[in-house]
């Protein structure tokens, strides 16, 4: 009898280890099925021409594969998005853990619970019919469908990201060492930049980590506001003009291309390189965060 | 509740008829005292007395507490400061605080001292190097820490931090230094470090202390105050209160009775 | 020139105020816009109607049905398996590679773009294991999506346990798996309901990848079964709104649809909070 209820434990525990390490294998899945699709493409072009190409002509014939135009329409959405983001998003952070009262801090944490809800297709609705209109009218140019379109919708997308996790890192700062500051005749600003938010640092920088991956994988909402055309953008300049990013590459196209074609391939090394992309960043991010954990723990 | 002080001592805080509320919590019931200059005076007491909460008023840190409302007045120098033109951020300087746990700034031994200063203004190299020299001095721990200024001041022992935040302290220039616990979490020998470095310091400064310590409070205080359930039982001369006190609750504490 | 520490205090609470209150406003702008614009277009034909016309009139009755079926088919999949891994990750799991391995795996999954998580659906669910672009593989792919939310949600829940609960339990006797489920489970059932609610508005409003799983761009009828393709809300919204026939004269049917996905949303993501709050004050130990 004993050795059955031993036995019966004994199965339950692994029943449970085995649906969590479901996790670990949709991981590993991901990575086989992403390279493994986007492999073949690597039959007719050599990675260091995908990687470096200038153009991406996927039906001309001869079809060209040029990551770099996606792949800097990503970059400068994001940088865009991330200059929008971190000082309103940190700023935010700040008064609502700082200077907001508890009573304050919780009306306040609702709203930013709506921003993050409201999906990227609603996002990407309101861009399209409230900002690319008045973009193209305030700046007087010749299409409001831009990269800044993409950067402050994304911008905008990244902050309770950026919010809720700095806030988070602002919070642990220990209350004695506020006093500490406080306690030699610091204002609550000088506590504030000089002690406080330097002490949360590694927080910030996770949570901005964290906002830029949300803002590189981020797929309708750019894809319906940045005009989508694949040409590398200037810099400052290409702010103005319409760009094309990976993600949206990928969801504009996968629906014409015949399975198993070069261009079907070609979709899924986008993929790929995405993966990889946010899974460093996600790496960096939770290393950031053990660091910073470690330090406010001894 | 006054006591008269040695020849030539003048008073540095007087309070009169302090209340302080926690919500509805009476903390603090009608506190009158006057605390000596260039002397230590230690506040003693069981847990929960409120003499923690007491000295938090002396440098207004309990604004910092919400729902926490204060009646009556305190005089630093003659001067109340819970009247409202009061700059509080000014007063602090003036009077310096030391915690119960040791709380360095996250940052270098080096800025650990120079933040002081600097938030108040001071932005010569020279002259911050000089005061972050004199302070350490002054809290007896350069020798310990004059080679390694740059590294992380959670680095050092706990009675190091300790010392590092009262040179912390000193290095903004206080009349007053209020300590609460400042020994508690720390090993003997740290503490008797302490202790020496607050009778050298008491010859320059005003110095207030809390502690639940009696020996300490009978080694180190030239008067003491016994608190008990948010009241001001008793204040006189150290010799006086642990030699012969008055009330019989005093004698009660400091014979181990309770507490 | 410096100023007074107290002139630069309040200029920066200034600064930091706007950017509050500029984060608010956005909020209030997005609500009100949708709103305000939406609100003529919904009726109960609007509800209940296919779309007719080449979608230019009509309602968005097969894309709500679509959105109900994506919610049930991911849910049936991601909630057990999310509930019982965080049961092992809480109440099991000793420190460790495998443990470390597992968290980092849900953390980096948690961070995935949708439209890798797409990728992956047509590639495995819809090629491979040959569901075909259907609802089945739709909902894998978007369980798959919200696994890490409900783990992590769930975690969160049960972690919220007093300890002394369960001591108190194992301590008559009780085998460690009763504890759980007649002790630790019911307490933190609320939170565990608040993400299952949360991730179910994830899945009403996730587009890129059940774009590439098997949405219809138009599907004038409701599905036959679960191998069958779909409208969903987001995607007709995308649809209509940079795609259809007559952009501009659907515009009232794209608001309304907006309209309606944001009340889902929004309204599950209301729930969530009052649950919360609810047992918040209920539950004091």
């Amino acid at each position: 009898m004993r050795m059955d209820g031993k036995f019966k434990e004994h199965a339950i525990e692994t029943v449970l280890l085995s649906t969590s390490a479901v996790t670990v294998v949709i991981l590993f899945l991901i990575c086989i099925f992403l390279f493994g699709e986007g492999a073949a493409l690597f039959n007719e072009i050599s990675f260091f021409d995908f990687l470096s190409g200038k153009f991406w002509y996927p039906t001309s014939e001869p079809p060209q594969f040029g990551l770099l135009p996606l792949f800097l329409g990503t970059l400068i959405v994001t940088v865009g998005a991330i200059c929008i983001s971190v000082p309103l998003g940190v700023a935010s952070a700040i008064f609502i853990s700082e200077i907001a009262s508890a009573k304050v801090a919780g009306m306040l944490k609702p709203f930013i619970e709506i921003l993050a809800g409201v999906p990227s297709v609603v996002y990407g609705f309101f861009g399209l019919v409230v900002i690319i209109p008045n973009l193209q009218k305030l700046l007087n140019l010749p299409t409001g469908q831009t990269a800044l379109a993409g950067s402050i919708m994304l911008g905008i997308m990244a902050l309770p990201t950026i919010i809720s996790i700095s806030e988070d890192a602002i919070s642990a700062v220990p209350s004695f060492i506020k006093e500490g500051s406080l306690a030699l005749g610091a204002t609550r600003w000088q506590t504030i930049h000089r002690v406080t938010v330097p002490a949360a640092l590694s927080g910030i920088s996770a949570a901005v980590m964290l906002g830029i991956g949300r803002a590189i994988g981020e797929t309708m909402t750019v894809m319906m506001v940045t005009g989508n055309t694949a040409i590398i953008p200037g810099f400052p300049d290409g702010f103005l003009a319409p760009v094309r990013t990976m993600t949206a590459t990928i969801a504009l196209e996968m629906g014409e291309v015949p399975q198993g074609s070069d261009h079907y391939h070609a979709l899924f090394v986008i993929g790929a390189m995405l993966f990889v992309i946010t899974l460093l960043i996600n790496l960096i991010a939770e290393s950031i965060k053990r660091r910073y954990m470690f330090k406010v723990g001894s | 509740m006054t006591v008269k002080f040695e020849e030539g001592i003048e008073t540095e805080i007087e309070v009169r008829d302090l209340n302080l509320w926690y919500s509805d919590n009476h903390a603090l019931k009608n506190i009158s005292i006057e605390i000596p200059e260039k002397c230590i005076t230690a506040f003693i007491g069981p847990s929960g007395c409120g003499k923690s909460t007491f000295i938090r008023c002396l440098n207004r840190m309990n604004d910092l507490i919400t729902n926490c409302r204060t009646e009556g007045k305190v005089l630093v120098k003659g001067e109340n400061i819970y009247e409202k033109e009061v700059d509080v951020v000014n007063l602090r300087k003036r009077v310096g605080m030391v915690f119960q746990k040791p709380n360095p700034f996250p940052m270098s031994i080096y800025e650990n001292i120079a933040y002081g200063p600097r938030i108040h203004g001071e932005r010569n190299k020279k002259k911050l190097d000089q005061i972050v020299e004199e302070t350490l001095r002054s809290a007896a721990l350069w020798d310990e820490v004059s080679d390694r200024l740059n590294s992380p001041a959670l680095d050092l022992s706990g009675g190091q931090q300790q010392r590092l935040c009262i040179a912390r302290t000193l290095a903004v220039k206080p009349e007053i230094i209020l300590l609460d616990e400042p020994c508690s979490a720390l090993d003997p020998i740290s503490t008797s470090k302490i202790e020496d470095l607050m009778m050298k310091l008491k010859n320059n400064y005003t110095i207030v202390i809390v502690t639940h310590n009696m020996q300490q409070a009978a080694r180190v205080s030239d008067y003491t105050a016994y608190f008990l359930l948010g009241e001001l039982i008793e204040f006189g001369t150290a010799r006086q209160i642990f030699e012969m006190p008055r009330e019989k609750s005093t004698e009660d504490y400091i014979t181990g009775r309770f507490g | 020139m410096w100023l007074k520490p107290t002139t630069t205090e309040k200029i920066a609470f200034a600064f930091l105020t706007i950017a509050i209150t500029t984060v608010v406003a956005f909020v209030f702008l997005i609500l009100y816009y949708i709103t305000a614009n939406g609100i003529g277009a919904i009726s109960i034909d609007f509800l209940t109607n296919v779309p007719l016309k080449r979608m230019t009139e009509g309602g968005i009755y097969p894309a709500i049905i679509g959105t109900l079926l994506l919610i049930t088919g991911s849910m049936v999949v991601a909630l057990p398996l999310g509930i019982l891994a965080a049961i092992y990750l809480n109440e099991y799991a000793r420190e460790g590679k495998l443990t470390w391995t597992i968290q980092m795996a849900i953390s980096n999954l948690a961070g995935t773009p949708s439209v890798v998580f797409g990728l992956f659906g047509l590639a495995l669910f819809v090629k491979y294991m040959g569901f075909g672009p259907s609802i089945l593989s739709a909902s894998l792919t978007l369980a798959l999506l919200v696994l890490p939310i409900i783990i992590r949600a769930s975690e969160e829940a049960l972690a919220t346990v007093p300890k002394g609960f369960r001591e108190a339990s194992l301590a008559l006797g009780v085998t460690k798996w009763q504890t759980i489920r007649k002790v630790v489970l019911p307490i933190a059932l609320p939170g565990i309901v608040t993400g299952a609610i949360i991730s179910v508005g994830r899945v009403a409003g996730e587009t890129a990848p059940i774009l590439l799983t098997g949405a219809a761009f138009f599907l004038p009828r409701l599905p036959d079964s679960v191998s069958d393709q779909f409208m969903a809300l987001p995607y007709h919204l995308f649809v209509l709104a940079t795609s259809g026939t007559n952009i501009a004269k659907t515009r009232p049917i794209q608001y309304g649809t907006a309209l309606v996905l944001l009340l889902i949303v929004l309204g599950l993501n209301l729930i969530a909070v009052a649950i919360r709050r609810h047992y918040r004050k209920k539950m004091k130990w």
